[in-house]
């Protein structure tokens, strides 16, 4: 449909560039804290960075009223259920931010409690090194997130059909204490 | 008289190991004598506080007879004064009585010390894990137990997008 003199007061868009410009402007985030990330992600939102420049201040803790969950500090197994269940209240459509080196891959955390990593049970959009990132880390993060939502956003969420997740969990070690007195006992018979 | 003293009177010698480290006053019992000793401290040395107990995996320590130490370390709230008491226990189904019935707060240490270490308290109101979640299997600060588990933090459901 040509408008050829439309007036000044008219603007032309899609629909789903048009739901995308207001999703990305107003990201409700969930702050999944569970450790010093938290911290950080507390700051971000205070007075000193200022969230609210983006749109993403109102921090909900209820899931059904978010649509960003911000996962931020490390996520031991018995919290990985709540997680889940809290990602699946949220309402479509909705995006999921990991932050911090404990939430991305378990960080310095390698142990038996510690999910390596929530992108193995839940899907990730967007990643934040660091330890904990800073604010501004942070901020740079929610704004690649806008982008991604306002490049490849759609009126009914066709995108996320097409989004990947991470290959699942790697296997483990069952027997590190035999290796270990292997080693050992191979050094000693060295000496 | 000092509490090394009153438990010297009350029960054989041979059978407590003391020792002090930089001031802490430890004893060494036999588990057979653990109750005994630990209410005869109670109503008699005035030690009204269980500060603390844990346990000790000694699987492959140089020089160790027992698998587990059980430590328990006392506060006499009067006199300022602490003993720290520790008990031996051994494989298979390490237990010992629980001292719910003297001090309260052995509650929670207790369903601790079992959690992590699986060595049961007999006579404990509520001995479930504390710490681990319900369907846990293993004892995690045993010796013997991988340090990355046996897999169980990656044995979870996924969820995708498709079902959110
Ligand atoms: S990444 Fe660092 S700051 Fe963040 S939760 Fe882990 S240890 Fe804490």
């Amino acid at each position: 449909m040509a408008m050829k003199d439309k007036p000044d007061n008219i603007f032309m868009t899609t629909l789903d560039a048009a739901a995308s410009w207001a999703r990305s402007n107003s990201l409700w985030p969930m702050p999944f804290a569970t450790a010093c990330c938290g911290i950080e992600l507390m700051a971000t939102a205070s007075s000193r960075f200022d969230l609210a420049r983006f749109g993403a201040e109102v921090m909900r803790f209820s899931p059904r009223q978010c649509d960003l969950m911000i996962v931020a500090g490390r996520v031991v197994m018995k919290m990985l259920p709540v997680l889940q269940r809290i990602w699946l209240q949220m309402p479509e459509p909705k995006w999921c931010i990991s932050m911090g080196a404990c939430a991305c891959t378990g960080g310095v955390f390698d142990t038996y409690a510690v999910v390596q990593g929530v992108d193995r049970f839940i899907p990730v959009d967007l990643y934040v090194p660091g330890c904990p990132p800073r604010p501004e880390q942070l901020m740079a993060g929610i704004i690649a997130l806008q982008d991604k939502i306002r490049h490849g956003g759609t009126l009914n969420g066709t995108e996320f059909a097409k989004r990947d997740r991470s290959n699942g969990p790697t296997p483990y070690d069952s027997d590190e204490l035999i290796r270990i007195r292997e080693a050992n006992e191979k050094l000693i018979s060295l000496n | 008289m000092s509490t090394a003293e009153a438990l010297k009177a009350k029960f054989p010698e041979d059978e407590l190991v003391f020792s002090e480290f930089r001031d802490n006053h430890r004893v060494a019992v036999p588990a057979t004598k653990l109750m005994p000793i630990l209410s005869m401290l109670k109503s008699d040395c005035g030690f009204d506080m269980l500060a603390e107990l844990t346990a000790v995996d000694y699987l492959e320590y140089e020089g160790a007879t027992d698998r587990f130490g059980v430590v328990y370390v006392l506060l006499n709230n009067t006199s300022g004064e602490r003993l720290i008491l520790k008990t031996f226990v051994n494989d298979p189904s390490p237990s010992l009585p629980s001292v719910y019935s003297l001090w309260k707060s052995a509650d929670w240490l207790e369903r601790e010390v079992y959690d992590m270490f699986g060595i049961t308290f007999v006579g404990h109101p509520d001995l479930r894990r504390i710490l681990m979640p319900d369907e846990f299997t293993a004892f995690p600060l045993r010796k013997d137990y991988p340090l990355k588990g046996r897999g169980e933090r990656h044995n979870f459901p996924i969820v995708t997008r498709a079902d959110s």
